[in-house]
């Protein structure tokens, strides 16, 4: 965090701080001569920017952004493309257009201030106004003055890469839900209010004597506030019983309704009769406090969808391709690819489309849609998807399929069928609701019968306050206000749960699917193991330094400060290796065969029966040659995470049966299943997206599944699986079908999100024991004849307010796992 | 007393005000985003968003 309060440049004292970033400035970077430093070519930017347009301004904020400004440096041209403009923007008044931009890296108010100062900046920008806590610019601008490709550009050059936002129609139909609640919420709360001032009047009165016509007065303009409440914002818990009763499913709503209309009922006739409680207060009250309770759990299941959404829109967006006529590049949204262009896609690139490679050779990284780690060799004339990675060399590719055509978004819709198909989770609490309107129903039903012997005068009031002060409205809070508390609780630790149907599932101990690549594997290639003499090092990564092919990117990763050597006369051999001459000697890296072909000829010709012992560990094994003889071996592969072992371990330990189920090759998903101490029948390799869905609807239909990924080839079997999660830089689509994202890498948010469901759920529980013993004894005060109606308006706030307390108390989320399970993650 | 008669109704019709502005502030999304206006009082220059208005130069 930067404290830096000086407006002017950085103290001219070493070590220097950036004058944009405030840290500190590597030592090559160092000039001298300069007033102000800079860590990056990108803060330096920024500040020349700031500087020229008079915003030195953004330098007094003691809170800044601390992160060097690194822009992608791209171009943003299909910003400015018909499709992408026919998605995203959308006109506004005066020939103006507007659209909202997801910001990468706003998180402070300077980050607010810079934003919503872009229109000094670029002219023809009308407006920017940024929504700090969901990351989103609405940005309004005059098409005839400025484009928005350059918009975005300069957003990026101030280091907030801009995305489009998608999902805009979702959160427009959010947005007006919650809206509504919020109206209804203010409504039925000032009702309440003053209704509950008149019956404080009327108790007081009732107390210390009062003239009829003022409590006739009183109890009839009770009646006419009642009358909006109960019929206004009320009428929501009208809808929910009458859907239950429609659809032959119990809801909490079915209670809440019956006592609600009762309480109401028997008011109003007691009004006109001038006789008798009514109960006005009561529902007032019940109505404003439910309400408040659906609302915070929307709320907190919202704020995780929102988040999820959010790391969606970073999604790639654009295509590079060539323009029939003129042979020129440009950019296009993904959304404007046809079959038949031709895009260009560079080293490190994803492909956007299906097609067929017409020029280059590289290799592809197919992780994301088949779970296999290792790199795939491709050539002219084979079949690239749509989701997977280039990976070493820039390729041409005519497309074939483009859009939902493409193998990815079959795959995309086969998950949203799955998330339809899916059943919902019964709720607890709306599972006792069904036993809790019998009880009660037949409770009062007996009460009534038995005074009409004993008390007929009594009898129908002694059943309706029975029905009143029964009212499950405790019931009907324990739930949401525990599960919203957790889930807020939660995504603080980087669990984001969208729903608390997931909170409840995750109770029941069952069947665990993880995934492979990326989830309980770093999803990279490392250097695993290396077999021979230290000294072949510096030489080895003299060679690789010359490639960008993924080993050798793993043997600079895992070398990072060796001497440096020169490699003379490289020769890479594409699917083989690559050979060179490093301080004069002769070095072949690659394949065994590779190798075997550039030894001499009796080494060469005998099976080696290392490959052997490799391939059982799950390695890829690379031989390393020196004139003509093998002094090394060096194994690849993807290491398990740290924190793997352990949390599998704490996992079984709470109940759950842990498998593997995976798109790589059946002996690497043995290896890690053996290092796991996964029984080798659980441990299934070779799974194709939709082996993977059926895999989860066999066992769903056993009991719990928990199905973990990263993947787009997990994605459908995450949305079939009772609880989806999706894992810490995983694909958009297996994010959007899980029910759980955890933000965090590792494992450990995974025995976390399982545990802190159990402790919540325990909170429900003691709740629900809680609401029901309260309402045991106003229904045995009640039959007893006891229940005044002073004591009945204490009643029933009080059981509200304990579970608000249990709640608010209860331990979920914020507890450390039993288990140190993620030691990496903190 | 009787004075109740009237000041009652005079009181709701101020509670009516009340929620009449609560809905129409809800409807205009005043309670969209309840963070970044927070931030934005403080920022020193009323930034109008119209191109050309300069900013204060103290800070």
């Amino acid at each position: 965090m930067s404290t830096i309060g000086d407006t002017h440049g950085a103290p001219e004292t070493a070590p220097a701080a950036c004058a944009h970033c405030g840290l500190d400035v590597p030592a090559g970077l160092l000039d001298a001569d300069a007033v102000r430093q800079f860590c990056c070519g990108g803060c330096r930017t920024a500040y020349a920017i700031l500087h020229e347009h008079g915003l030195e301004n953004y330098y007094a904020f003691d809170e800044r952004r601390d992160a060097p400004v690194r822009p992608t440096g791209k171009r943003y041209e299909e910003f400015d493309h018909e499709a992408f403009r026919a998605l995203y923007v959308k006109p506004a008044r005066g020939g103006l257009c507007t659209v909202d931009l997801y910001l990468e890296g706003v998180h402070c108010s300077s980050c607010v201030w810079l934003v919503e100062r872009v229109p000094l900046l670029l002219k023809g920008v009308v407006r920017a106004e940024l929504d700090i806590r969901r990351s989103r610019a609405h940005v309004e601008w005059d098409p005839a003055a400025v484009t928005l490709g350059s918009i975005a550009h300069q957003l990026d050059v101030l280091g907030y890469p801009p995305h489009p936002f998608r999902g805009v129609g979702a959160e427009a139909m959010r947005r007006k839900e919650d809206r509504a609640m919020l109206m209804r919420i203010g409504i039925s709360g000032a009702l309440a209010g003053n209704i509950m001032l008149l019956a404080l009047a009327l108790y007081s009165g009732w107390f210390t004597g009062m003239e009829v016509e003022y409590e006739r007065y009183f109890r009839l303009v009770s009646l006419l506030l009642t009358i909006p409440s109960l019929f206004g914002p009320g009428w929501l818990f009208f809808q929910g019983a009458l859907a239950s009763v429609r659809t032959r499913r119990l809801h909490i709503d079915l209670p809440i309704a019956i006592a609600l209309l009762a309480g109401f009922t028997r008011g109003a006739v007691n009004t006109f009769t001038g006789t008798g409680p009514i109960y006005f207060d009561a529902v007032g009250l019940l109505v404003f406090l439910l309400l408040s309770g659906r609302f915070l759990q929307n709320r907190g299941q919202r704020a995780a969808a929102d988040a999820a959404e959010l790391l969606g829109s970073l999604a790639p967006n654009a295509a590079r391709i060539v323009d029939d006529d003129t042979g020129g590049e440009r950019d296009v949204p993904v959304e404007a690819l046809l079959p038949g262009m031709v895009m260009t896609v560079r080293a490190g690139d994803t492909f956007a489309a299906d097609g067929d490679i017409i020029e280059g050779r590289s290799a592809v990284d197919t992780s994301l849609l088949t779970g296999e780690s290792r790199p795939e060799g491709v050539a002219v004339g084979a079949r690239v998807f749509a989701g997977t990675v280039n990976l070493t060399g820039p390729l041409k590719v005519r497309v074939v399929q483009a859009g939902e055509t493409s193998r990815l978004g079959a795959l995309l819709r086969r998950m949203e069928e799955s998330a339809r198909r899916k059943a919902p989770v019964v709720q607890l609490a709306n599972s006792i609701a069904g036993w809790f309107v019998a009880v009660v129903l037949v409770v009062a039903v007996a009460a009534y019968v038995y005074g009409l012997r004993h008390d007929p005068g009594r009898a129908l009031d002694n059943a309706i306050a029975l029905l009143v002060v029964t009212c499950p409205c405790a019931l009907g809070l324990a739930t949401p206000l525990a599960i919203t508390m957790g889930i807020g609780r939660a995504a603080k630790r980087g669990i984001l749960i969208k729903g608390g149907d997931a909170v409840e599932s995750l109770n029941r101990p069952g069947l665990i699917l993880l995934d492979k690549t990326g989830t309980v594997t770093e999803g990279r290639v490392r250097l695993v193991r290396w077999e021979g003499p230290d000294g072949m090092k510096p030489m080895v990564a003299a060679l690789e330094r010359e490639s960008n092919h993924p080993i050798a990117i793993a043997i600079q990763q895992a070398w990072p400060v060796l001497e440096t050597l020169d490699a003379t006369q490289v020769a890479q051999t594409v699917g083989g290796g690559i050979e060179g001459v490093v301080s004069g000697r002769h070095v072949v890296v690659g394949s065994p065969a590779f190798v075997a072909d550039r030894v001499a000829a009796e080494l060469g010709s005998t099976p080696d029966p290392r490959i052997e012992a490799f391939a059982e560990e799950g390695l890829t094994p690379v031989w390393i040659a020196m004139d003509g003889v093998i002094v090394a071996r060096a194994g690849f592969g993807d290491p398990l995470r740290a924190d793997a072992r352990a949390s599998i371990d704490r996992l079984r330990a709470l109940g759950w049966r842990v498998a593997l189920l995976s798109g790589d090759h059946p002996a690497v998903v043995r290896a890690t299943a053996q290092q796991l101490g996964i029984d080798l029948a659980d441990a299934t390799g070779g799974a194709s997206p939709e082996e993977k869905l059926r895999r989860v609807e066999d066992a769903r239909a056993r009991g719990t599944v928990l199905m973990v990924g990263d993947g787009v080839n997990d994605a459908a079997a995450i949305a079939a699986a009772t609880v989806g999660v999706g894992v810490h830089g995983g694909a958009e689509a297996s994010m959007n079908a899980a029910d759980v994202y955890l933000a965090r890498p590792g494992l450990g948010p995974l025995v976390e999100l399982v545990e802190g469901s159990r402790r919540t759920m325990l909170v429900i529980r003691n709740n629900i024991i809680f609401s029901i013993a309260y309402n045991v004894l106003g229904a045995s005060l009640a039959l007893l004849g006891f229940l005044d109606p002073l004591i009945a308006a204490v009643l029933m706030p009080m059981s509200s307010l304990s579970v608000v307390f249990a709640s608010w108390r209860g331990r979920t989320f914020d507890v450390e796992p039993a288990a140190p399970a993620a030691p990496a993650a903190r | 007393m009787s004075i109740l008669f009237l000041i009652l109704p005079l009181a709701l019709l101020v509670v009516f005000i009340a929620v009449a502005g609560f809905i129409w502030a809800a409807r205009k999304g005043q309670f969209d985003d309840l963070d970044t206006p927070a931030m934005r009082a403080l920022h020193d220059d009323p930034g109008d968003g119209k191109p050309g208005a300069p900013p204060k130069q103290d800070p």
